[in-house]
Protein backbone atom coordinates (compact mmCIF):
# COMPACT_ATOMS: atom_id res chain seq x y z
CA UNK A 1 0.00 0.00 0.00
CA UNK A 2 0.93 3.43 -1.08
CA UNK A 3 1.45 6.16 1.93
CA UNK A 4 -0.93 8.07 -0.04
CA UNK A 5 -3.38 5.58 0.25
CA UNK A 6 -3.10 5.53 3.74
CA UNK A 7 -3.77 9.30 3.82
CA UNK A 8 -6.95 8.51 1.83
CA UNK A 9 -8.08 6.06 3.78
CA UNK A 10 -7.79 7.25 6.82
CA UNK A 11 -8.52 10.91 5.94
CA UNK A 12 -5.04 11.95 7.37
CA UNK A 13 -3.63 15.25 7.25
CA UNK A 14 0.07 15.40 6.14
CA UNK A 15 2.71 16.83 8.57
CA UNK A 16 5.67 16.00 7.47
CA UNK A 17 7.46 13.67 4.85
CA UNK A 18 5.22 15.11 1.79
CA UNK A 19 7.83 13.94 -0.48
CA UNK A 20 7.45 10.50 0.71
CA UNK A 21 3.85 9.82 -0.33
CA UNK A 22 4.54 7.47 -2.96
CA UNK A 23 6.48 4.73 -0.91
CA UNK A 24 4.93 1.54 -0.36
CA UNK A 25 4.88 0.08 3.16
CA UNK A 26 3.66 -3.45 3.25
CA UNK A 27 2.98 -3.79 7.49
CA UNK A 28 1.40 -2.03 10.32
CA UNK A 29 0.77 -1.99 14.08
CA UNK A 30 -1.20 0.23 15.98
CA UNK A 31 0.11 0.65 19.95
CA UNK A 32 0.12 2.84 22.59
CA UNK A 33 3.05 1.32 24.52
CA UNK A 34 6.00 1.59 22.53
CA UNK A 35 7.81 -1.51 24.47
CA UNK A 36 5.19 -3.64 23.15
CA UNK A 37 6.12 -1.96 19.66
CA UNK A 38 9.65 -3.13 20.43
CA UNK A 39 9.04 -6.30 21.67
CA UNK A 40 6.52 -7.95 19.12
CA UNK A 41 7.33 -6.20 15.74
CA UNK A 42 9.78 -6.59 13.11
CA UNK A 43 10.16 -5.31 9.92
CA UNK A 44 7.08 -2.98 10.12
CA UNK A 45 6.54 0.03 8.21
CA UNK A 46 3.47 1.76 9.76
CA UNK A 47 2.71 2.90 13.36
CA UNK A 48 -0.28 4.10 14.45
CA UNK A 49 -0.25 5.48 17.68
CA UNK A 50 -2.32 8.10 20.09
CA UNK A 51 1.11 8.91 21.75
CA UNK A 52 2.63 12.28 20.66
CA UNK A 53 5.94 12.11 22.80
CA UNK A 54 9.63 12.10 21.07
CA UNK A 55 9.51 8.49 22.08
CA UNK A 56 7.30 7.46 19.38
CA UNK A 57 9.67 8.96 16.67
CA UNK A 58 12.32 7.76 18.09
CA UNK A 59 10.96 4.03 18.77
CA UNK A 60 9.86 4.16 15.01
CA UNK A 61 13.73 5.17 13.63
CA UNK A 62 14.83 2.23 16.01
CA UNK A 63 12.36 -0.25 14.21
CA UNK A 64 13.23 0.99 10.85
CA UNK A 65 9.51 2.30 10.36
CA UNK A 66 8.77 4.63 7.36
CA UNK A 67 5.21 6.04 8.48
CA UNK A 68 3.88 7.12 11.77
CA UNK A 69 -0.21 7.93 11.99
CA UNK A 70 -1.40 9.84 14.99
CA UNK A 71 -4.61 8.77 15.38
CA UNK A 72 -7.85 10.97 17.35
CA UNK A 73 -6.54 14.47 15.63
CA UNK A 74 -3.87 15.08 18.21
CA UNK A 75 -1.64 17.35 17.79
CA UNK A 76 2.01 16.62 18.10
CA UNK A 77 4.58 19.44 19.65
CA UNK A 78 6.86 20.57 17.11
CA UNK A 79 9.51 19.27 18.72
CA UNK A 80 8.34 15.69 17.58
CA UNK A 81 7.70 17.06 13.80
CA UNK A 82 11.03 18.06 13.31
CA UNK A 83 12.77 15.00 14.67
CA UNK A 84 10.82 13.13 12.41
CA UNK A 85 11.65 15.45 9.56
CA UNK A 86 15.09 14.92 10.84
CA UNK A 87 14.92 11.28 10.38
CA UNK A 88 13.20 10.92 6.98
CA UNK A 89 9.94 9.65 8.31
CA UNK A 90 6.35 10.60 7.26
CA UNK A 91 3.79 11.98 10.02
CA UNK A 92 0.61 12.22 9.15
CA UNK A 93 -2.60 12.97 11.59
CA UNK A 94 -5.96 11.17 11.45
CA UNK A 95 -9.14 11.97 13.04
CA UNK A 96 -10.16 8.38 13.51
CA UNK A 97 -9.62 6.63 16.25
CA UNK A 98 -7.16 4.03 16.75
CA UNK A 99 -9.09 0.82 16.39
CA UNK A 100 -11.42 1.69 13.21
CA UNK A 101 -7.79 2.91 11.88
CA UNK A 102 -6.02 0.38 12.15
CA UNK A 103 -9.29 -1.43 10.85
CA UNK A 104 -9.65 0.58 8.04
CA UNK A 105 -5.48 -0.28 6.80
CA UNK A 106 -6.27 -3.73 7.51
CA UNK A 107 -9.47 -4.26 5.51
CA UNK A 108 -7.90 -2.58 2.61
CA UNK A 109 -5.33 -5.10 2.81
CA UNK A 110 -2.09 -3.61 4.89
CA UNK A 111 -1.62 -6.49 7.19
CA UNK A 112 0.05 -7.19 10.83
CA UNK A 113 2.90 -8.48 8.63
CA UNK A 114 6.14 -9.51 10.27
CA UNK A 115 4.73 -10.08 13.67
CA UNK A 116 7.30 -12.14 16.07
CA UNK A 117 5.12 -15.27 16.07
CA UNK A 118 7.46 -17.35 19.07
CA UNK B 1 40.12 -9.63 16.51
CA UNK B 2 40.88 -6.37 15.16
CA UNK B 3 41.59 -3.13 16.88
CA UNK B 4 37.65 -1.68 18.02
CA UNK B 5 35.81 1.13 17.81
CA UNK B 6 34.84 2.96 20.88
CA UNK B 7 31.91 5.33 21.95
CA UNK B 8 31.11 7.23 24.78
CA UNK B 9 27.42 8.60 25.90
CA UNK B 10 26.42 10.20 28.90
CA UNK B 11 22.87 9.55 29.44
CA UNK B 12 20.92 13.18 30.96
CA UNK B 13 18.54 11.15 33.70
CA UNK B 14 17.08 14.49 34.26
CA UNK B 15 14.60 14.82 31.51
CA UNK B 16 12.50 11.97 29.97
CA UNK B 17 12.33 13.71 26.65
CA UNK B 18 15.94 13.06 25.49
CA UNK B 19 16.09 9.78 26.61
CA UNK B 20 16.73 7.47 23.84
CA UNK B 21 19.39 10.41 22.34
CA UNK B 22 22.17 8.14 22.37
CA UNK B 23 20.56 5.10 21.16
CA UNK B 24 19.48 7.18 18.05
CA UNK B 25 23.30 8.42 17.47
CA UNK B 26 23.96 4.77 17.69
CA UNK B 27 21.97 3.85 14.93
CA UNK B 28 22.93 6.37 12.77
CA UNK B 29 26.93 5.46 13.39
CA UNK B 30 26.67 1.41 12.89
CA UNK B 31 24.84 2.66 9.39
CA UNK B 32 28.01 4.52 8.87
CA UNK B 33 30.22 1.56 9.53
CA UNK B 34 28.10 -0.72 7.11
CA UNK B 35 26.38 -3.49 9.60
CA UNK B 36 23.69 -5.28 8.38
CA UNK B 37 20.12 -3.37 8.78
CA UNK B 38 19.22 -6.52 11.18
CA UNK B 39 22.40 -6.27 13.52
CA UNK B 40 21.86 -2.38 13.78
CA UNK B 41 18.22 -2.93 14.87
CA UNK B 42 18.98 -5.48 17.54
CA UNK B 43 21.87 -3.04 18.93
CA UNK B 44 20.03 0.27 18.81
CA UNK B 45 16.86 -1.31 20.09
CA UNK B 46 18.12 -3.17 23.31
CA UNK B 47 20.48 0.17 23.69
CA UNK B 48 16.98 2.14 23.41
CA UNK B 49 15.12 -0.04 26.23
CA UNK B 50 18.33 0.02 28.63
CA UNK B 51 18.44 3.74 27.92
CA UNK B 52 15.18 4.16 28.67
CA UNK B 53 15.66 1.88 31.86
CA UNK B 54 18.45 3.89 32.92
CA UNK B 55 16.52 7.53 32.84
CA UNK B 56 13.11 5.83 34.32
CA UNK B 57 15.04 4.09 36.94
CA UNK B 58 18.63 5.10 37.70
CA UNK B 59 18.88 9.02 36.68
CA UNK B 60 20.59 8.36 34.20
CA UNK B 61 23.90 6.42 33.49
CA UNK B 62 26.74 6.10 31.29
CA UNK B 63 26.90 4.34 28.21
CA UNK B 64 29.84 2.55 25.79
CA UNK B 65 29.57 0.74 22.69
CA UNK B 66 32.41 -0.70 21.50
CA UNK B 67 32.19 -2.15 17.76
CA UNK B 68 34.27 -4.84 16.48
CA UNK B 69 34.24 -6.59 12.88
CA UNK B 70 32.52 -9.04 14.34
CA UNK B 71 31.06 -8.67 17.46
CA UNK B 72 29.37 -5.37 19.68
CA UNK B 73 29.36 -4.79 22.75
CA UNK B 74 26.91 -2.22 24.52
CA UNK B 75 27.67 -1.66 28.05
CA UNK B 76 25.42 0.48 29.99
CA UNK B 77 26.14 1.72 33.71
CA UNK B 78 24.01 3.30 36.22
CA UNK B 79 24.47 4.53 40.28
CA UNK B 80 21.14 4.90 40.43
CA UNK B 81 18.96 2.00 43.48
CA UNK B 82 19.97 -1.52 41.96
CA UNK B 83 17.83 -4.46 41.16
CA UNK B 84 16.86 -6.20 44.11
CA UNK B 85 15.39 -9.41 42.71
CA UNK B 86 16.95 -9.90 38.72
CA UNK B 87 14.70 -12.85 38.01
CA UNK B 88 11.82 -10.92 38.40
CA UNK B 89 12.53 -7.79 36.74
CA UNK B 90 13.46 -9.98 34.36
CA UNK B 91 9.67 -11.45 33.55
CA UNK B 92 7.36 -10.09 30.90
CA UNK B 93 5.31 -7.93 32.15
CA UNK B 94 7.00 -7.23 35.58
CA UNK B 95 7.66 -3.27 36.36
CA UNK B 96 8.79 -0.87 38.87
CA UNK B 97 7.79 2.47 36.97
CA UNK B 98 5.27 4.52 38.11
CA UNK B 99 2.02 5.81 36.00
CA UNK B 100 3.20 8.88 34.88
CA UNK B 101 6.07 6.89 32.62
CA UNK B 102 3.31 4.34 31.64
CA UNK B 103 1.22 7.17 30.38
CA UNK B 104 4.23 8.05 28.00
CA UNK B 105 4.83 4.65 26.28
CA UNK B 106 6.83 2.53 28.65
CA UNK B 107 7.34 0.86 32.21
CA UNK B 108 5.27 -2.03 30.38
CA UNK B 109 7.90 -4.49 31.82
CA UNK B 110 9.52 -5.49 28.70
CA UNK B 111 12.50 -3.50 29.01
CA UNK B 112 14.91 -6.43 30.24
CA UNK B 113 13.13 -9.07 28.38
CA UNK B 114 13.33 -6.79 25.13
CA UNK B 115 17.14 -6.45 26.11
CA UNK B 116 17.47 -10.39 26.73
CA UNK B 117 15.89 -10.93 23.48
CA UNK B 118 17.53 -8.96 21.06
CA UNK B 119 21.36 -9.49 22.45
CA UNK B 120 23.43 -12.51 22.19
CA UNK B 121 24.31 -12.75 25.17
CA UNK B 122 23.52 -10.30 28.54
CA UNK B 123 24.86 -10.03 31.92
CA UNK B 124 23.48 -7.81 34.84
CA UNK B 125 25.50 -7.04 37.59
CA UNK B 126 24.16 -5.18 40.09
CA UNK B 127 24.23 -4.19 43.94
CA UNK B 128 21.19 -3.02 45.63
CA UNK B 129 22.16 0.94 46.66
CA UNK B 130 24.94 1.12 44.46
CA UNK B 131 23.95 0.95 40.79
CA UNK B 132 23.61 -1.64 37.81
CA UNK B 133 25.87 -2.30 34.90
CA UNK B 134 23.91 -4.39 31.54
CA UNK B 135 26.55 -5.90 29.31
CA UNK B 136 25.39 -6.89 26.05
CA UNK B 137 27.37 -8.48 23.45
CA UNK B 138 25.74 -9.07 19.66
CA UNK B 139 27.38 -11.20 17.26
CA UNK B 140 27.47 -9.51 13.76
CA UNK B 141 27.11 -12.45 11.22
CA UNK B 142 29.61 -13.13 8.34
CA UNK B 143 29.35 -11.34 5.33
Amino acid sequence: MKIKTIIDLLEAEVLCGEDMLEEHVYSACGSDMMSDVLAYVKEQAVLLTGLINLQVVRTAVMMDMKCIVFVRGKNPPEEVIELAKECGIVVLRSPERMYVACGKLYENGLRGGGVDEE
Amino acid sequence: MSEPIQFHFNIDGEDFTSAGKASVQVKKLLRQLSFDADTIRRVSVAMYEGEINMVIHANGGQADVIVWDEKIEVILADTGPGIPDVSLAMQEGFSTAKENIRSLGFGAGMGLPNMKRYSDDMKIDTVVGEGTTVTMSFTVPEG
